[in-house]
């Protein structure tokens, strides 16, 4: 994990200093409201429904135990003693008082932690691979680039007022796990000809305009990055729009422009910055990559074949996975209780992921943008202790990819935008498949819960996606299908009308009844089986005969 | 500066060394002196005349409209070692970018000098910054 450096540090205690004046002068109003609205949200301060939300990051998703510890601290003392983990791998605290946030800003800083530009029209936290450094089939950790791309962004002087929020994230496999090409700048590691590189892809989003991001350069060496990055993001502040907040992003410059005449301004400025910035110095990175050492891992003896309970077989078949080292694995820690809130965490809960990570992780957590939190490294000899731990801290919910591990936004029991419930739905489908066989037998499922047409629970990519709006004062949920947020990316199709408040967790269940009627083995996904389909069998089992007759 | 308005460098609030200065807008540019560069416009424009030029003025609308600062780099990229200016409503907050971005100065309204005195602006801290260290060869 990247090890903060003395000038990381001051850096830290400086911004603050500095946000700790600005609420002072916020307070005694030498600032106005309009005036501290950017610098509190580039410090990730929302205002919400009810309160003040604070959104602190969590660069690529990595914590140390110490991190965890601290952020459960913090979660006692000034909030309600959980936290909320996002689907940008942050996490949210939903109650401080303004007059707290310096202090809590502190108590992270004592951590190297921070919520600089977790919001606002600015460059944010950046994602990568949560399985990074673990994962068996990666050219390079992302994390080096992500945290290479954390440092440049970090207080840009050019771009801290786009018009527009921008999200970076990496990859280093094929087999994308970071939605790269929903991001408004996605990037995949690369070699070629025995050099490391990057794939660029701009313009992907979701929100209210879903765009799958178009490949802008196939192949960028390593020493251009930072030209390039520079470049795209010159082209954006000048050129975005800034009439239309719901047209400013890269995605619609992007489609208003034309993919190949922005790259040929892309390209343009990209050769002068070129000329102008230096290579990006191999000791940069070379310093940055020893920050991702692999942990000295143990070489205990096992044995593979040793009897397990069924329980603990269940858990690992789907919480676990395979690990670069064929002696480990990477274990997926539910956030998504059944009948729970999607990615709450009690601060009891944060200090028994640290003490486990601790004992059995070498010190290791991620936070997935599917709101759960990752071991990346266990010895599989460590496992059956692993998951007696986490069962003891009542995190040992074995679904994972299944359907009850829904991502879902806040919607309008937090939110100050948004339209209609999306916990509620998300613990009205965990209980109607509360079964977890057959849970297991409905096989990988993503669904994904958006509250409001800015789409921050990504329904688009969902394989059933919900989006809930509000229809005359109603809420009223509309499903889409076949949203895939993968290499294989796609925008998930609107099925018809939506549904009411009462009707969409059965709606839901005909949808798997269809599924389950239909599909050819259990080896065949409810994706696959809808890519095989396509949408009438689904529309047949939502809108009943009404519809057949009407088709 | 006009009496409604302050000049501030790094230094604090100063006097206005460009004072009387004739700042024609980009249309009516002819070459020389002093100009104004509309954010929508393109400063490579300006190139023909960086080396007579002393004096860039580009206006701050609003301080969530940070294209002045792509502005002020854009020309610094261009060669030009005259005077960048940001005019209207730029925050104590963005005073470090902005003199980071290539500004020379800030020029800020005399009702939103007396909500942000002297003080305020001096207290900004220029000293920590990533993409120095990053750019160094």
């Amino acid at each position: 994990m990247y090890i903060y450096t003395d000038f990381d540090r001051n850096f830290l205690r400086a911004r603050v200093a500095e946000f700790r004046d600005q609420v002072e002068r916020r307070i005694d109003g030498s600032l106005t409201e309009d005036e501290f609205k950017p610098l509190r949200l580039m410090n990730g301060l929302y205002l919400q429904l009810h309160a003040y939300m604070l959104r602190v990051a969590i660069p690529y998703g990595s914590l140390r135990s110490a991190q965890m510890r601290k952020l459960a601290e913090i979660a006692d003392r000034w909030d309600k003693g959980y936290g909320h983990f996002t689907t940008r791998q942050n996490i949210q605290f939903n109650w401080p008082k303004l007059s707290d946030v310096p202090d809590m800003l502190d108590a992270l800083a004592d951590v190297n932690m921070h919520a600089i530009q977790t919001s606002g029209n600015c460059i944010r936290n950046v994602t990568a691979d949560h399985f990074a450094g673990a994962t068996p089939d990666e050219v390079e950790d992302p994390r080096i680039t992500a945290e290479l791309i954390r440092q440049w962004s970090t207080d840009h002087p050019e771009f801290a007022y786009l018009p527009r929020k921008f999200k970076l994230a990496v990859t280093g496999t094929e087999e994308d796990r970071a939605v790269i090409r929903f991001h408004d700048i996605g990037i995949r590691v690369r070699e070629q000809d025995g050099e490391v590189g990057y794939q660029i892809v701009i313009g992907g989003g979701l929100g209210r305009t879903p765009m799958i991001g178009k490949v802008v350069r196939e192949f960028l060496p390593r020493a251009d990055l930072f030209a390039y990055l520079e470049a795209i993001l010159k082209v954006y502040n000048l050129s975005g729009r800034r009439d239309n907040k719901y047209k400013a992003r890269i995605k619609i410059l992007v489609h208003e422009t034309g993919l190949e005449e922005l790259k040929s301004r892309i390209e343009t400025e990209f050769a002068t910055q070129k000329r102008l910035l230096p290579d990006l110095n191999p000791e940069v990175v070379a310093n940055v990559r020893a920050s991702f050492v692999t942990p000295a891992f143990k070489d205990t003896d096992f044995d593979p074949n040793k009897a397990q309970s069924p329980a603990l077989r269940a858990f690992l078949d789907t919480n676990a996975r395979d690990h670069a080292r064929a002696d480990h694995a990477s274990v997926t820690v539910s956030i998504k209780p059944i009948g729970g809130t999607p990615g709450d965490a009690t601060s009891d809960q944060m200090r028994a992921l640290a003490d486990i990570a601790e004992a059995y992780g070498y010190d290791e957590l991620r936070i997935s943008h599917e709101q759960n939190v990752i071991l990346p490294h266990v010895h599989r000899a460590d496992l059956p202790a692993v998951y007696d731990a986490l069962r003891a801290a009542g995190l040992a919910t074995a679904n994972v990819g299944l359907i009850s591990d829904i991502i879902a936004c806040p919607g309008m029991d937090y939110c100050a935008l948004a339209t209609a419930r999306s916990i509620p739905i998300a613990q009205q489908i965990g209980e109607a498949f509360s079964d977890l066989d057959a849970q297991h037998d409905i096989g990988p499922l993503k669904i994904k819960i958006s509250g409001c047409i800015n789409a921050c629970g990504h329904h688009h990519v969902g394989h059933i996606g919900i989006l809930g709006l509000d229809r005359a004062g109603v809420e009223n949920y509309q499903i889409t299908l076949g949203g895939d947020g993968t290499e294989e990316a796609a925008v998930g199709t609107r099925t018809g009308p939506g549904f009411a408040y009462d009707e969409i967790v059965p709606a839901v269940e005909r949808l798997i009844e269809a599924y389950l009627d239909q599909r050819l083995s259990p080896e065949e996904t409810f994706l696959a089986a809808y890519r095989r389909l396509g949408l009438a069998p689904f529309k047949d089992a939502l809108y009943g005969d009404a519809h057949a007759k009407a088709a | 500066m006009t009496e409604t308005t302050q000049i501030i460098t790094r230094e604090g609030f100063v006097e206005d060394r460009f004072a009387g200065t004739n700042i024609p807008t980009l249309e009516e540019y002819t070459g020389g002196g002093a100009v104004l560069l509309p954010v929508d416009a393109n400063p490579s424009a300006l190139a023909p005349h960086l080396s007579t030029l002393a004096l860039v003025v580009i206006p701050f609308a609003s301080s969530a409209d940070g294209r002045g600062f792509s502005h002020a780099a854009a020309l610094r990229t261009l060669g030009f070692k005259g005077h960048v200016r940001a005019r209207g409503h730029v925050l104590v907050d963005q005073f470090r970018a902005a003199l980071r971005a290539g500004f020379d100065d800030v020029e800020i309204s005399a009702a939103q000098a007396a909500r942000n005195p002297e003080a305020q602006w001096l207290a900004v801290p220029h000293d920590t910054c990533y993409q120095t260290r990053l750019f160094a060869a």
